[in-house]
């Protein structure tokens, strides 16, 4: 910065972050590099396969995709040793053609993968219709790819070497992925050295450079050639340089971001207009828009030609151009609004001397003055009315692009015409015979009903009546009826009215002027009154679209299930874009279900797999994407704020929709709105089921409390009063003093049974929350021993617990429910005398807790079933209990994500572990807890 | 027992009454003067009228909740405060001790275990005004606060500094339940109540130095879920 006072330089954070989310990107995509070249011939596959075999040599997973060697010994010498995958085979017309398999490399997923000839078009049916599509979702997928690329197929250079060599390919590449490769190697060789290689038949020359090679090939060619793939390169190396400085922070100049505006009409040069204008965009590294002004006169153009700007439009987004179609009767105006709108500086027009594509029908060369006068006053009045903008003018090219728009967009064409045969072309032109037949009918009814008014009215007002004739059709039936009207009124007032009547023979000369005049004033009424009609058609178009939007905002604003955002979406999408619409939603597992709604009457079955690709990459696909183009539907992915909500399927009355970009926005409205009402339904129901959850289990505690209260009430009277008899004065016979202490001992088992069923009533009921905390396995044992001491009634048990036992965390009072029940297990099953030890110990990762006996042991055939409930180890005992015992026991076990298991000791006796692990930080985590649910 | 020399008055409030009618009889086997009441209003109503030395109250009583009756009785009396529950939840007990009582029994009790508690308390009461700087007794264990020493079977026990505090936060409680969050915050201070795994590891060392068996301790009690007491 030369001015000394100017604020020191920082780094615009736009471009900081943009860098950053960048840098996140390469490090998760695979790394792109292209071997590049000025022709075929220069040897970029063989400069690839060598660094292949050095890369191999170095321990990188190398496997070649697909490489043509084209029969060279010295390339095909380097592929020895690469691992190769297989090719997939396509039927195409009969023919069995050989590709690229991208699902076996995606499935092999190999370090760096081998793709030659970035540009190829893949055979017809494949999963994308262009191979660099297939490399692009080979890096999504974290796959290094290589490749070769020759500077012709470069979709912004096309046309100019096209120009230079006579000759245009069909196959190209968008300069976005050719700019978006991480590595650019240029592989070079002078043009003498090129056609001595030639000359020596080393050169493989591809079908079509086969039929042209002695144009193709030639010195002063192949030096243009090299010039244009060295300076391509050299641009990139700029950018390259541009990239480092910015993100070395060096000082750099601030400029403001001012892109171009391509402006797109129905001339000749247009895809020259938006190949030039790529070019300087990417030059002046700017963005940019392409915008087609549909003005009255263009909305009579001919599908066919209506189509080609669209495609025109398709080849700027493919170029990476925002496009947009405005409608409006001064084309000047809205352009200098859409600049100052999107703060477009430059506006690149096509040339003024352009003509039309193809013959104007009938009707449209009468106006053809309108036209060309507003076409060339476009530059002019765009001069007048936003001066500050740039204006720049594509000549138009010497020699006329004879190729097509690329094959894609070509594919889209047919697709879309074949798909569209009812539009204007059959249905339209009945109409259009209807609507001149009326037109004559008009005149010459004006005719006839003059004809009695001759000599009562004066000719000046007889013309009159006529011009209102004109103005009649204009409003009714449109522009080239007026047209006709104009001319016929013309004729049938000189006819009849003029002298001499009933000739075309004029008497006095000065009726020439009357019918210039007349001629001339009803063409301007009928042109005027046509575009206003127009204008007011659009409108209305404009407000329908509004309300449908409006209302079915409103519709789904009230949708509280999924069946009724269906049944909305599926009614107004019919009723707007097509009867073929379909919403696929996907289950839990992320896969989509096939749509549950009624189809309409032969409507085609949507495919699911292609819904899923759009689902699973969250990319549009079918029907005119980059993606299985030949599917009939076009697939929408439905994104909502939080995640991907299902895909919408639709197959719109008139394909062509599909091509607009004011109709895709439209589409892509209905998409938002249909996936954000889905996502605001799901989050409904999310919050319902945990309101239902939060409320069932508040009525399962108080219930569950409750009845513990009512059984425990009784028996807490039962036992202190049986206590209080014991200890009445004066004191109770022994018998008595027996009997009260057998009352006590049953109601104690009572209790211990109560609190099992209660226990299991709670595990049963549904999620069991852990109130876990760190606890000491020994505190556990001891308060729950403690509280056995009636149950104990003396018995001892031998609690030996190693030092330094780690701490656990678990549920302090489900953990001593289990102690709890397998000691009172072991003094029920084992003789009084018997010894019952409880040990522990840990191995790092988990706590191991025994409780052990001497008791009679387990039956083997038990201890499969022994933690079921109501499972007993005796059939026939007559020990108390229901066996729920155990079966609480491994509730709780499972719910702390331990293990439980029975055993028989060596030595005699039965053996009861479980195992918790250590590392279960079960915290206070809903989604933890979720997991631990006991679910029975 | 010294208790037995003066009129003791013991409020029940209880609503089953079988459960008020053994309670009763085995205070009044103690000499207890027993006032009944079986809702929270006529609780607090007898609390107000008969200067009670003990307040046994259940936690479920048909106008409301034992826990509000400790807590608005805790605005005007010290009285010791025995809990009746017939629940399990711990969190109940907890709220219950926080509120102001004293400590729980879980129903179904036994009168002996109620007898006990009982006198616990009394005693602990009696002993308000005693000199802090006192030894206090219990097993083979004498601690003498006043000179900082712990002499188990004649023998100088070595405590840490936590371990000393633990003990004597105990001690000061003695009978009662102290709440895992009280000890927390004596012993450690307001910024440690979450931090239980100290207040375990801790006690277990106490325990191993106090204790004979460790595992199935007499004294230094768990009381799962809820805190600790000291049982002399």
């Amino acid at each position: 910065m030369a001015d000394a006072n100017a604020p020191p330089p920082r780094p615009d954070p736009d471009a900081l972050l943009a860098r950053l989310r960048d840098e996140a990107n390469l490090a998760a995509r695979g790394k792109l590099r292209i071997y590049f070249g000025a022709s075929a011939g220069v040897g970029k596959t063989y400069a690839m396969l060598a660094a292949a075999r050095k890369a191999k040599s170095e321990h990188v997973d190398v496997v070649i995709g697909i490489v043509e060697t084209h029969g060279r010994a010295e390339t095909a010498a380097l592929l020895e040793g690469l691992e190769k995958l297989p090719q997939r085979r396509a039927n195409y017309r009969g023919r069995e053609l050989k590709e690229f398999d991208l699902d076996a490399a995606l499935g092999r997923k190999p370090q760096l993968l081998l793709v030659d000839e970035l540009a190829h078009s893949n055979v017809e049916g494949s999963r994308h219709p262009k191979r660099w599509q297939d490399v692009e979702e080979l890096r999504d997928a974290g796959i290094d790819v290589w490749t070769a690329l020759n500077v012709q197929h470069l979709e912004s250079l096309n046309d100019v070497i096209g120009g230079i060599t006579q000759v245009r390919v069909m196959e190209t590449v968008p300069d976005h992925v050719f700019d978006g490769a991480n590595e650019v190697v240029l592989v070079d060789v002078p043009a003498d050295e090129l056609l001595k290689r030639l000359k020596a038949g080393k050169v493989y020359l591809p079908e079509q450079a086969e039929r042209a090679a002695t144009g193709f090939f030639r010195k002063g060619n192949l030096m243009a050639l090299r010039e244009i793939a060295l300076r391509r390169t050299a641009d990139r190396v700029e950018d390259d340089v541009q990239t480092y400085r910015g993100s070395e922070d060096i000082d750099r100049v601030w400029k403001t971001e001012a892109g171009l505006l391509a402006c797109v009409g129905p001339t000749a040069n247009a895809e020259q207009v938006i190949r030039n204008t790529a070019r300087l965009a990417n030059q002046l590294s700017v963005s940019w828009h392409a915008v087609y002004v549909e003005t009255p006169a263009l909305q009579r153009l001919p599908a066919r030609e209506r189509e080609a700007i669209l495609n025109v439009l398709k080849l700027a987004e493919e170029l990476q151009a925002r496009t947009a179609v405005l409608s409006s009767n001064s084309p000047a105006q809205v352009i200098a609004d859409y600049a100052s709108e999107h703060n477009l500086s430059k506006i690149v027009l096509g040339s003024a001397t352009a003509t039309p594509v193809g013959g104007a029908p009938f009707g449209l060369n009468v106006f053809a003055f309108f036209r060309r006068r507003s076409g060339s006053g476009l530059s002019r009045n765009l001069a007048r009315i936003a001066p500050e903008l740039d204006r720049i003018e594509v000549g138009r090219s010497a020699n006329p692009s004879t190729r097509p728009l690329t094959n894609a967009i070509r594919n889209y064409s047919t697709a879309a015409a074949e798909n569209d045969r009812d539009d204007t072309t059959a249905t339209g032109s009945k109409l259009h015979r209807w609507r001149y037949a009326i037109t004559l009918a008009a005149c010459a009814g004006t005719t006839l009903v003059c004809l009695p008014l001759h000599g009562r009215l004066a000719l000046a007002n007889v013309v009159m009546v006529f011009l209102l004739c004109v103005v009649f059709v204009a409003m009714r039936l449109g522009r080239a009826p007026a047209a006709l009207a104009a001319v016929v009124n013309v004729l049938a007032f000189d006819l009849a009215f003029v002298p001499p009547r009933f000739s075309f023979a004029v008497a006095d000369t000065q009726y020439v002027v009357t019918f210039a005049v007349m001629l001339f004033v009803g063409l301007t009424i009928g042109h005027l009154t046509a575009g206003l009609r127009f204008q007011a058609r659009i409108a209305g178009q404009r407000e329908a679209r509004v309300r449908t939007l409006f209302g079915f905002a409103r519709d789904l604003a009230s949708a509280l299930q999924y069946d009724q955002i269906i049944h909305d979406s599926i009614a107004v999408l019919s009723r707007t874009i097509g009867k073929e619409v379909a919403l696929i939603l996907p289950n839990a597992d992320e896969q989509l279900q096939p749509p549950t709604h009624a189809f309409a009457t032969g409507q085609q079955v949507v495919d699911l797999n292609v819904a899923q690709w759009a689902f699973d990459h969250g990319k549009e696909a079918g029907f005119a994407t980059d993606t299985l183009p030949s599917n009939h539907y076009r697939y929408i992915p439905l994104k909502a704020p939080v995640r991907l909500r299902g895909v919408l399927a639709l197959r719109p009355d008139k394909p062509r929709w599909l091509l607009i970009p004011e109709q895709r926005r439209y589409i892509e409205t209905f998409a938002s709105l249909i996936a954000i009402a889905l996502e605001r339904v799901h989050f409904v129901q999310v919050a319902q089921s945990m309101l239902v959850n939060v409320e069932s289990e508040r009525l399962r505690n108080s219930l569950l409390a409750a009845l513990s209260h009512d059984l425990r009430t009784p028996l807490t009277a039962l036992m202190g009063l049986t206590e209080s008899l014991a200890h009445s004065k004066p004191a109770l016979s022994t018998s008595q003093a027996e009997l009260a202490n057998e009352v006590f001992g049953s109601a104690l088992r009572m209790h211990t049974m109560v609190n099992n069923l209660l226990d299991m009533a709670r595990l049963e009921s549904g999620e069991v929350r852990l109130r876990t905390d760190w606890q000491s396995i020994e505190e556990v044992v001891g308060a729950t021993l403690r509280s056995l001491q009636p149950v104990l009634n003396g018995r001892t048990v031998d609690v030996r617990l190693p030092e330094n036992l780690p701490l656990v965390q678990i549920d302090a009072a489900l953990m001593e429910r289990v102690f709890a029940n397998l000691i009172e297990n072991a003094l029920k099953y084992t003789p009084v005398n018997s010894p019952i030890e409880v040990t522990a110990s840990s191995n790092g990762s988990t706590l191991n807790v025994s409780v052990a006996d001497r008791g009679p042991g387990l039956l083997n055939q038990h201890i499969e079933t022994l933690f079921e409930k109501f499972t007993r180890g005796e059939q026939e005992s007559a020990k108390p209990g229901v066996g729920l015992g155990l079966s609480i026991c491994k509730a709780i076990v499972t719910a702390h994500e331990g293990k439980i298991y029975a055993s028989n000791r060596p030595g005699g006796g039965a053996v009861f572990s479980f195992e918790l692990p250590l590392s279960a930080a079960v915290k206070e985590d809903p989604k933890l807890r979720h997991a631990l649910a006991v679910k029975p | 027992m010294d208790a037995k020399q003066f009129e003791l008055n013991a409020v029940l409030v209880e609503d089953d009454p079988q459960i008020r009618r053994f309670v009763r009889m085995a205070l009044e086997d103690e000499q207890w003067h027993v006032f009944e009441a079986t809702t929270v209003r006529q609780g607090l109503a007898a609390c107000a009228s008969s200067k009670p030395n003990l307040v046994i109250a259940d936690l479920g009583l048909p106008d409301g909740d034992g826990i509000e009756l400790i807590r608005e009785l805790r605005a005007w009396s010290s009285v010791p405060v025995l809990v009746l529950s017939a629940r399990t939840g711990e969190q109940q007990k907890v709220a219950a001790l926080d509120a102001g009582a004293d400590d729980y029994l879980t129903k179904p009790f036994s009168v002996a275990e109620l007898l006990a508690r009982v006198r616990a308390h009394v005693r602990r009461a009696a002993k308000v005004d005693v000199d802090v700087g006192a030894q206090y007794a219990f097993a083979d264990i004498v601690v003498d606060l006043g000179a900082r020493t712990v002499v188990r079977a004649g023998e100088p026990v070595r405590l840490t500094p936590i371990e000393y505090r633990l003990l004597t936060t105990l001690i000061t409680n003695a009978g009662r339940v102290v709440t895992q969050r009280q000890l927390l915050t004596e012993v450690w201070g307001p910024g440690y109540v979450e931090r239980s795994h100290y207040l375990r590891i801790h006690m277990g060392h106490l325990r191993h130095k106090l204790e004979v068996d460790p595992a199935q301790p007499k004294h230094l009690l768990t009381e799962l879920g809820v805190g600790y007491r000291l049982l002399a």
